[in-house]
């Protein structure tokens, strides 16, 4: 099972003075939320931690191995990231997009096999996007694009998810539905780390999280004791009302 | 399980073969009709090595280099605007829009003011291209950063600036020697002899095109995303883009700058046969070289014994062709 490190990180956020370096180890199994306000460097850390952008300073370290040092079809055989903004180039079938998740595992001159195209569509029946398999990408909604974006990577059978904002654009059933589907993934080995808006749902599903400040500074640690209304008051400057339902905390804007 | 490791999308074969067959009967019809038409059974004899002097002349000499010169450019172009749509991830790149006729236009009218032979003006027309290629990928690569937006604009106002020169030279040229540069801006194959060297990159560019392929798709797609699947991004946008003007060069060299086939063919198999790059590459090579063979037949033919640039063919065929396509795609 693949382990991510990062040592001494410094992100390379245009305009911003270096901040605090980051030096954190995500274990198999383990779920980080990323949370911080607007422009505080979450999604330049997660295409950093996934090696697509240079550190200012500082390391990331797959398996004990500098990033750069792996070759980028080894990375993408145990890292999967989900994007928050997605192009789409020329026309694709839904199944076709899930399929490139097996891009990495497929050797230059091998046609897909029916291994893959089986996981392509096991993925799609996880996502509840069976019933669209031969439409255009172009033509979904933005949920059913999220959640077609998940699957990709679900194909992809990732040691590690780095997901930006997995539950953008989703209703609140598939909002949970992803986030049960992941939290089975962690539970099969697999490393998480998200970039989430919604407190609440950090809060619920994850077990560690780091907050990123607009200034550069950061702190992490296990959720409970990160979640709590000081700090992130703080991070969001906002009032906070905090309230506990069935055992979880629920986080409401003041 | 049985059967877990078969293919289970089999390689599109059948659409490849049904391309061949197209360009095989464009090409049987290049070498029969004419102002000398030769019927099936003539063709028969002098493929197997009968039929009288003056029919061998004409197909060995005359009529088969150019209908082979013909296949090899258009294959070319089509190839060449296929891989440029990917890499521009632009829908209406084509062949051309770096710039890159644009240097080997300045090259070859250049070499023709001087009264050069037609091997000086091909050497000096794959000159220009080149050197028009490493212009526009320096400038565009000059920060480090290289988006297509960039590339793109840096080759359409490096074209612009060829077509100023290029509108100098016509300027500053003699009346006799017109003509002919106007046919070479056209394309023209009316002097294309040696397709043996087009056919060579034309094979070896397919072959070494087919293997990137899926990457390609991927590349379709984004480049963050192609990285995050595994693809070495730059590296593949480098050599398509080396490989794409390469290809360009040894097509514009050949015929002059045939226009229409880069942008129309991979449109057109497109719509028809899907967006898998395995599929597209190859079949855009198959149909571009069958078109332009068509094209080029019915230059020699329809004004006969006068003939037309087969770029007036292309382009008369292309503009409806594309704008009928454009409208349709609203």
């Amino acid at each position: 099972m693949s382990v991510l490190e990062t040592r001494e990180l410094i992100i390379d956020v245009p305009g911003r003075v270096s901040g605090r370096a980051l030096s954190l180890r995500i274990e198999p199994g383990q779920r980080w939320g990323i949370l911080g306000p607007n422009g505080a460097g979450k999604t330049t850390l997660l295409h950093t931690l996934a090696g697509l952008r240079a550190p200012r300073s500082g390391q990331v370290l797959l398996d004990g191995k500098p990033l750069s040092q792996w070759r980028r079809r080894q990375v993408a055989q145990r890292l999967a990231v989900v994007f928050q903004e997605r192009q789409d180039g020329f026309p694709a079938t839904v199944l076709e997009t899930a399929l490139i998740g097996r891009h990495p595992f497929l050797p230059p001159w091998r046609m897909e096999t029916a291994a893959d195209l089986e996981q392509a569509r096991n993925a799609l029946r996880l996502l509840d996007l069976s019933h669209l398999e031969q439409r255009l990408v172009s033509t979904l909604s933005g949920g059913e694009r999220q959640r077609l974006a998940l699957a990709t990577a679900l194909a992809q059978q990732p040691a590690l998810w780095l997901a930006d904002e997995p539950t953008n654009h989703l209703d609140l059933h598939h909002q949970v539905a992803v986030m049960r589907l992941l939290a089975q993934q962690s539970q099969q080995g697999a490393g998480l780390c998200l970039c989430l808006h919604d407190l609440n749902l950090a809060a619920r599903w994850c077990d560690r999280a780091l907050l990123l400040y607009p200034d550069g500074e950061l702190c992490h640690g296990p959720a409970d004791a990160m979640l709590i209304p000081e700090a992130l008051e703080r991070l969001y400057r906002q009032s906070l009302i905090v309230t506990e339902v069935n055992g979880t905390r629920v986080f409401l804007p003041g | 399980m049985p059967g877990v490791d078969a293919p289970a999308r089999a390689y599109p074969w059948t659409a490849l073969w049904v391309l061949a067959l197209a360009g095989g009967l464009a090409m049987a019809l290049a070498v029969a009709v004419g102002s000398v038409p030769l019927g099936a059974a003539d063709l028969w004899a002098v493929f197997t090595g009968g039929g009288n002097e003056l029919q061998r002349d004409l197909i060995w000499s005359l009529r088969a280099p150019r209908a082979l010169a013909a296949f090899a450019t258009g294959g070319l172009l089509a190839l060449a605007g296929a891989l440029m749509q990917v890499l521009l991830r632009n829908p209406l790149a084509d062949p051309y829009v770096l710039g890159l006729s644009g240097g080997a236009a300045v090259g070859a009218l250049g070499a023709m003011l001087l009264g050069a032979g037609a091997m000086l003006v091909s050497g000096s027309a794959f000159a220009g291209a080149l050197l028009s290629t490493l212009l526009v990928f320096g400038l565009a690569r000059g920060s480090g950063s290289w988006t297509p937006t960039r590339l793109l604009l840096t080759g359409v106002v490096v074209a612009a600036g060829w077509g100023a020169v290029i509108t100098f030279l016509l300027t500053m040229s003699p009346t006799e020697r017109l003509p002919g540069m106007l046919y070479w801006l056209m394309g023209d194959l009316a002097h294309a002899r040696h397709p043996g060297w087009a056919w060579l990159v034309l094979v070896i560019a397919v072959a070494a095109m087919l293997p990137m392929g899926r990457s390609l798709n991927v590349l379709a797609r984004g480049p963050l995303q192609a990285a995050a699947l595994g693809v070495a991004v730059r590296p593949l946008e480098t050599s398509v883009y080396v490989l794409a003007s390469l290809v360009t060069a040894v097509a514009v060299t050949t015929a002059g700058s045939v226009g229409f086939v880069g942008l129309i063919v991979p449109h057109l198999l497109r719509l028809v046969l899907g967006n898998d790059q395995r599929l597209i590459l190859p079949a855009s090579a198959l149909a571009g070289g069958t078109l332009l063979t068509l094209a080029d037949t019915l230059a020699r033919i329809l004004l006969a014994p006068q003939q037309l640039p087969v770029g007036v063919i292309t382009a008369l065929l292309g503009v409806p062709v594309f704008l009928f396509l454009l409208y349709r795609s609203r």
